[in-house]
């Protein structure tokens, strides 16, 4: 219990990261913070006391296993949430040539 | 008790991630948020995940490295700052407070709840052939989710390369030659 | 690779590189191959695929990087790579559905079984590689045009 709520803790730390930040690096960081504490919830959430790794040796007990459905999602979003990082770095860089800076306040009021 | 170590070291990495003025220091510890959530896959028996997970964060720094080594700004203080970070925080506690109420439901730490997966641990290895379970699941038991994810990374190149993309030479020497 | 000393980095990373960059490529295939068996899979291998050659383009500067791997062959062969594991999903209509694992499933721990996921690790491999080099690819010719201005 005090685990998962260390978990949302951490989510929330990203979530002030996203939303009082100006610089929009600190904001791409932030949106970093936010996805790694969710594929460690959905981690926490499918593990057994004194399981095994779902990979099977011989002569092995198969029902110890600990869940291997949430680390297949797991496994999907981690990639995924690569290329989106990618994505949003690419834009800021090119926020940067067009507006010169990385606040956000400026780039509200600069117009064309 | 590994897990609260682990945990707290996290927050610790993210809250100086998030504050430090410099560019350079706070992407270098969201690095080391990574690593370590890498090593708390590796203690909750998940070793496809920390390869994973410490490869892409790997890649990861070296995009946010190679992108952003720009200058900063100095932080100004604006009219409305202190309505603003108490109200984020408000906003903060609210959310732990009804997410504590909703965590109360789950099962505890340590016993899953597992219907679906009995059936893909006792018939995964006659009928799929495959030994490593999470693989047979990715690409056996539930491929068109593989399907949308390879989906999803080719839309992402085809964007990145459609955002960062120069005019040609030509276009370059007929704007020069017109103006 | 010949040592051209104003690009890149200093001559200690380039002998380095030059020693361990084809060690990194064929860990990266041994993980994609062995999927099935041990922990890694398609996304690892291909993610490690695509690090060996930021590293050749890291140490060595960017035109020994793109001579290996130009910017075409890098598109031909991702789209090749999304194109291949969708044939792999159709060809599963000749046994009654889509996706099904129609190959020989073979004796388990052996390294040519478990039908057809060995083929669908390679397709995702190839994928995810090359298309995050290409990513790569794409920032650094930003760059470089950005410093010529």
């Amino acid at each position: 219990m005090t685990l998962y709520l260390l978990c949302l803790i951490l989510f929330c730390i990203g979530l002030y990261g996203v939303l009082r930040k100006r610089n929009l690096v600190k904001i791409i960081i932030g949106l970093g913070i936010v996805e790694y504490s969710m594929n460690l919830f959905f981690i926490l959430l499918g593990y057994r006391f004194s399981g095994r790794a779902p990979i099977d040796a011989q002569n092995q007990n198969i029902l110890n296993m600990v869940d291997p459905l949430p680390q297949a999602l797991v496994l999907t979003s981690i990639v995924i949430g690569l290329g989106v990082t990618a994505l949003v770095i690419s834009i800021a860089v090119r926020i940067y040539e067009k507006y010169g800076t990385f606040d956000i306040t400026k780039i509200k009021r600069l117009k064309g | 008790m590994e897990l609260h170590i682990l945990l707290l070291f996290m927050i610790f990495a993210a809250l100086v991630a998030i504050e430090v003025k410099d560019l350079l220091s706070s992407v270098i510890a969201v690095g080391s948020v990574g690593f370590a959530l890498c090593l708390a896959f590796l203690v909750l028996k998940a070793p496809d995940l920390a390869i994973t997970q410490l490869v892409v964060e790997i890649l990861c720094l070296i995009i946010l490295i190679r992108a952003t080594i720009s200058k900063d700004l100095p932080l100004v203080i604006e009219g409305r700052w202190v309505f603003n970070t108490v109200s984020t925080l408000l906003f903060v506690a609210v959310f732990l407070f009804f997410s504590y109420l909703a965590l109360k439901e789950l099962p505890g730490f340590g016993s899953p709840i597992m219907n679906v997966v009995k059936k893909y641990l006792e018939e995964g290895i006659t009928k799929t052939g495959a030994v490593n379970l999470v693989a047979a699941v990715i690409l056996d038991f539930r491929a068109y989710d593989t399907l949308g994810e390879a989906t999803v990374l080719f839309t992402a190149v085809i964007g990145i390369m459609a955002v960062l993309r120069r005019p040609g030479r030509k276009k370059i020497e007929e704007k020069e030659n017109a103006g | 690779m010949q040592d051209n000393p104003k690009t890149g980095m200093s001559l200690i990373v380039k002998t380095i590189t030059r020693l361990t960059v084809g060690l990194i490529l064929l860990f990266g295939i041994y993980i994609v191959l062995h999927g099935h068996l041990s922990p890694g899979g398609g996304f690892a291998g291909g993610v490690i695929i695509a690090l060996s050659f930021v590293h050749l383009m890291l140490a060595f500067g960017k035109d020994i990087a793109v001579s290996k791997v130009s910017k075409n062959l890098a598109s031909n062969l991702e789209s090749l790579g999304a194109l291949m594991f969708l044939g792999i999903a159709l060809i599963g209509f000749l046994g009654g559905s889509f996706f099904l694992n129609i190959l020989n499933k073979g004796k388990p721990f052996q390294l040519f079984s478990a039908g057809t996921i060995p083929l669908s690790n390679i397709a995702i491999s190839l994928k995810v590689g090359v298309g995050l080099f290409a990513i790569f690819l794409a920032l650094v010719i930003l760059e470089g045009t950005k410093k010529e201005k």
